[in-house]
């Protein structure tokens, strides 16, 4: 593992999440998007990003935190991965740090739920802890199953 | 994502004909430095491009060169093409290929000088010249050497059919692969690394429609072995040439593409269409001029650009048909067949996606009909046909899509071994058996399960069951069907779209979202309002239906289907789409009905695959995505597509009465107080005239439609003359056509369009009248279009007939 990585950073619900700086491919405002009725629900919707129809993941919905609150809108991160480029909804955008590869511990057994499977370890960082997010793993939606327990 | 398939296909697609592996001996020896390989790779890069593409021309000149034996011109044209590979390779020093090109040359030059005429040995022998000559190319291409294949029996055979001789044999493909005794200096590659011959390949399993097709020799199959193997080799063989077929025969005036760029530009291009309607909503709040100056020109140079990048995807369907010729000889021959190969609208183009896509199965089909379609010439001579069979392949654009048909004059498909068949394989109830209709039991071929091979062997259409071919064609939402009498022959209809990446949609709307329904499922749209939106939609058990013409329509709710909220709104009318899914119809109900657009087709993400009610999404004018629905996904959801076969009584009912043969579709019109009929097949189109634009001439009143001058007919004058009648503004118009002229036929009122079964009730007795009938159970006169046009204008048809002639000089 190199000494140094990048990560570009952001906010859910007062936890901060990191990404590889690499795999993002972009990051924009808030944009309209079309929804997608029957798809489960954490998929919000689909956006056109220049001309490449990209899904969007509702990230809090995806970690099962609570719903963002009325009236403030999230911000598009657009990874890539090995199924496509996605865009991942967060709440807010935050510096792309650099963490020294010494202060990666994987998460503690105790953290449970969701969360686990989804975050592929922490960084320890002077005042915060940085949890960094496996896009492919959050970008996985089961459509087939959870679609007919649905109907 | 994109991006590196780009890069990788890039890598394929230049290493190709230059790169080299290792450098030939042959080169070495014929006095080329190392250091000049670079030179001499890519002289040898040219020389195999230019030989493919004469190769491919060479197969087509040689099967026309047997129906036409001494046609000095072909003949000349083969022997250049032989002469210029043999002048290429002795200069590059591939001693095989010139010794084989050599033979190949003679034999020609006694052809064209008439001292030998054309026979099927001789042709089988320049085929199999042809082959031996691709394959040492392959090897050039592929290892830089003339491959370890020994060609001796070839070029014995060739010498035999040289001085006259009958050759014994037809002629073998490839040699033994023993040690290569005249092999001057190349490579002597050890015995035991020499390629298997091909020719020890078993064919797979007989096709399938053998079983109920009229039985053929049993002993043809082993007799024929190397004919076959030439039709079979050509097959594998095509993988290899595709990327040579681009450019044929205007090497100087194109070049090669990858497709892969050209996606990427077409994708630049619509976004450079969505860009530029953005640009153009500004352009009329704009005060500066050269802005909106400039924006126009924009908007002329981008659709320009758009249809100009479609285009280069677009190649003509003759370049799948090219090959046919070759095929169908080989084949017919194999079997001991005449079939005359007849091709109408070679130059039809589609999508280049689409092209390939349909190679495997037009090749199945066109085999099967050879093979299993047209009889053996003393069997046709029997039943009073010409020796010879007859294939015809037709492709014409309809309706934005591509038609396909395959006919042939052979022994049709008997609907009744077909069913002891379907039964036998338990894939329909004796119950179900009883009550199908001829067609239907005759495009029970499609089922899968059907074939008799037990499983898909090779693409080239050995073993692969008409189910395969028809869930080929299906996957690039086409659609197949098979009609034929038995004794007479049968027709395989294909229908494909133009393209994949565009097609013509209707866009609706629901809970506040748009969505695109392909054109080819619609079939019509109902609007009921007010009164009749509370009415006319009944309930059986739950299940709303919608009475359309008399049948009963299953209603599926779009908002329910898709779970969402309905938009509030005043306005209670209903809208029905009517769909067609498979052989059922429903009625889709949706909030509003939008325009239809041609809208560009892109796949769904991984995340919503999975849902059977979406076929993709595209992106609107606006920018904004929008899902494109699976008509067939979405009846199966609502369960109005049953699985199984069992239809509803409904559906028999209108079969049975489609299969009466009367349903003629009508324009029903109110003239007076009366109703009449025209038949839709004699209406070109509706038209409304203003009072304002009427012009006269003499005593005839006309209009100016489409920059020319139509006379008008009032038909309530017609048919009640003498009285005084009035015209509302603005008019109806029924346009009739015939040959160039138009005329307008002018009534007060348009009321429908009906699909009736005619029943004529009464003769007529007024002049202008043809007879009286029954429509929706009203009392309705059928028009005498014709008959009222002559009385108004007894030249109409003459001059309509002399229009043509002068059109046609």
């Amino acid at each position: 593992m190199a000494d140094e990585k990048q990560f570009c950073t952001f906010y859910l619900d007062n936890l901060f999440f990191g990404v590889e700086v690499l795999t993002v491919q972009e990051v924009f405002r808030y944009q309209e998007m079309t929804t997608a009725p029957l798809a489960p629900p954490v998929v919000k919707g689909l956006i056109n990003l220049r001309g490449q129809i990209i899904t969007a993941i509702d990230l809090r919905k995806r970690l099962e935190l609570p719903e963002r609150p009325e009236g403030k809108l999230p911000m598009n991160v657009v990874v890539r991965t090995s199924d496509g480029v996605v865009s991942l909804l967060v709440d807010e955008i935050g510096d792309v740090l650099e963490a020294p590869a010494e202060a990666f511990e994987r998460s503690p057994d105790t953290v449970n739920g969701v969360t686990r499977e989804l975050i592929k370890g922490v960084y320890k960082l002077k005042d915060s802890l940085l949890l960094i997010l496996d896009t492919e793993k959050a970008s996985q939606v089961e459509t087939g199953s959870a679609r007919e327990s649905e109907t | 994502m994109g991006e590196k398939t780009n890069t990788e296909n890039h890598a394929s697609g230049t290493d190709r004909p230059k790169a080299p592996d290792m450098t030939p001996d042959s080169i070495k020896e014929s006095g080329a430095d190392s250091s000049d390989s670079d030179g001499m790779d890519s002289i040898i890069g040219e020389f195999l491009v230019e030989s493919y593409e004469n190769l491919d021309q060479l197969d087509l000149h040689l099967v026309d060169l047997e129906k036409t034996p001494t046609d000095k011109k072909l003949l000349s044209s083969i022997f250049r093409t032989i002469h210029t590979i043999k002048g290429t390779c002795g200069f590059l020093g591939f001693s095989k290929l010139e010794s084989i090109a050599h033979v190949g040359e003679n034999l020609l030059s006694k052809l064209r000088d008439g001292e030998l005429l054309l026979n099927a040995e001789i042709t089988n022998g320049l085929l199999a010249m042809v082959d031996a000559i691709r394959q040492i190319l392959n090897s050039i291409e592929t290892s830089r050497n003339e491959g370890d294949m020994v060609y001796t029996a070839l070029v014995e055979t060739l010498t035999r059919l040289n001085q006259g001789e009958k050759a014994s044999v037809p002629a073998p493909v490839v040699a033994k692969p023993s040690a290569p005794a005249e092999q001057p200096a190349a490579a002597v590659p050890s015995p035991a690394s020499a390629p298997a011959p091909v020719a020890e390949e078993k064919p797979a399993e007989p096709a399938t429609l053998e079983d109920m097709l009229p039985a053929r020799k049993e002993d043809r199959r082993t007799g024929t072995r190397d004919a076959e193997f030439l039709t079979e080799h050509s097959d594998r063989r095509a993988g290899a040439d595709r990327r040579n077929e681009g450019g044929r025969g205007v090497a100087e005036t194109s070049i090669r593409v990858d497709v892969n760029l050209l996606d990427k530009l077409m994708n630049l291009v619509g976004e450079l269409v969505l860009a530029r309607n953005q640009i153009l909503q500004y352009s009329p709040a704009e005060r500066d001029s050269t802005f909106v100056a400039s924006a126009q020109t924009l908007n002329l140079i981008t659709t320009e650009l758009q249809e100009g990048v479609m285009k280069t995807r677009m190649q003509p369907i003759g370049n799948v048909w090219d090959k046919f010729p070759r095929v169908v000889r080989d084949l017919a021959q194999a079997c001991g067949k005449q079939v005359r190969l007849e091709m109408e609208g070679k130059e039809t183009e589609l999508d280049k996606t689409l092209i390939e896509a349909i190679k495997d199965p037009l090749t199945h089909i066109v085999r099967n009909s050879v093979d299993h379609g047209i009889e053996l010439p003393d069997k046709r001579l029997e039943k009073g046909k010409p020796t010879e069979g007859r294939l015809l392949l037709r492709a014409f654009h309809e309706g934005g899509q591509v038609n396909i048909e395959i006919t042939d004059d052979g022994g049709g498909i008997d609907p009744e071994r077909v069913k002891a068949k379907a039964l036998e394989k338990n894939l329909i109830s004796r119950d179900q058996a009883s009550r199908m209709s001829d067609r239907e039991v005759v495009n029970l071929i499609f089922l899968p399960g059907f074939s008799t091979a037990e499983k898909v062997t090779n693409v080239s259409g050995r073993g692969v069951g008409m189910d395969v071919v028809k869930t080929n064609i299906e996957k690039i939402g086409g659609t197949v069907d098979i009609q034929g009498l038995p004794g007479v022959g049968t027709t395989l209809k294909v229908k494909i779209p133009l393209t994949l990446a565009i097609i013509p949609a209707l866009i609706v709307t629901c809970g506040g979202n748009r969505y695109a329904i392909p054109q080819v499922s619609l079939l019509e749209l109902v609007r009921l309002d007010g009164e009749e939106a509370k009415t006319r939609v009944e309930m059986i058990q739950g299940t709303p239906v919608y009475r359309l013409r008399g049948n009963l329509l299953p209603l599926v709710y779009l908002d329910r289907e898709l779970k969402t909220k309905r938009t509030e709104s005043d306005d209670s009318a209903i809208n029905i789409v009517v769909l067609q899914a498979d052989d059922r119809q429903f009625g889709l109900v949706v909030e509003g009905i939008s325009d239809t657009e041609e809208i560009v087709v892109k796949p769904l993400s991984k995340q919503l695959k999975g849902i059977t009610a979406y076929a993709g999404s595209t992106i609107m004018g606006d920018g904004k995505v929008a899902l494109i629905l699976d008509v067939m996904g979405l009846a199966q959801r609502a369960r109005v597509v049953r699985e199984g076969r069992e239809r509803a009584g409904l559906d028999q009912g209108q079969k049975a009465r489609e299969a009466a043969g009367d349903m003629q579709t009508l324009l029903v019109l109110g003239i007076g107080d009366s109703r009449m009929a025209i038949p839709l097949s004699m209406v070109a189109r509706l038209e409304e005239f203003k009072q304002s634009e009427l012009e006269r001439s003499g005593d005839q009143d006309m209009v100016q439609y489409r920059g020319e001058i139509m006379p008008l007919i009032y038909l309530n004058k017609t048919f009640r003359p003498g009285e005084s009648v009035t015209q509302s503004d603005p008019m109806q118009a029924v346009v009739y056509t015939d040959g160039g002229r138009s005329v307008g036929l002018v009534v007060d009122r348009i009321l429908d369009i009906v699909e009736e079964q005619i029943k004529v009730k009464r003769s007529a007795k007024r002049s202008g009248v043809l007879g009286t009938i029954v429509v929706q159970g009203r009392v309705t006169d059928m028009i005498d279009v014709e008959g009222i046009i002559r009385s108004s204008d007894p030249t109409f048809f003459d001059r309509a007939a002399t229009a043509v002639a002068l059109e046609a000089r």
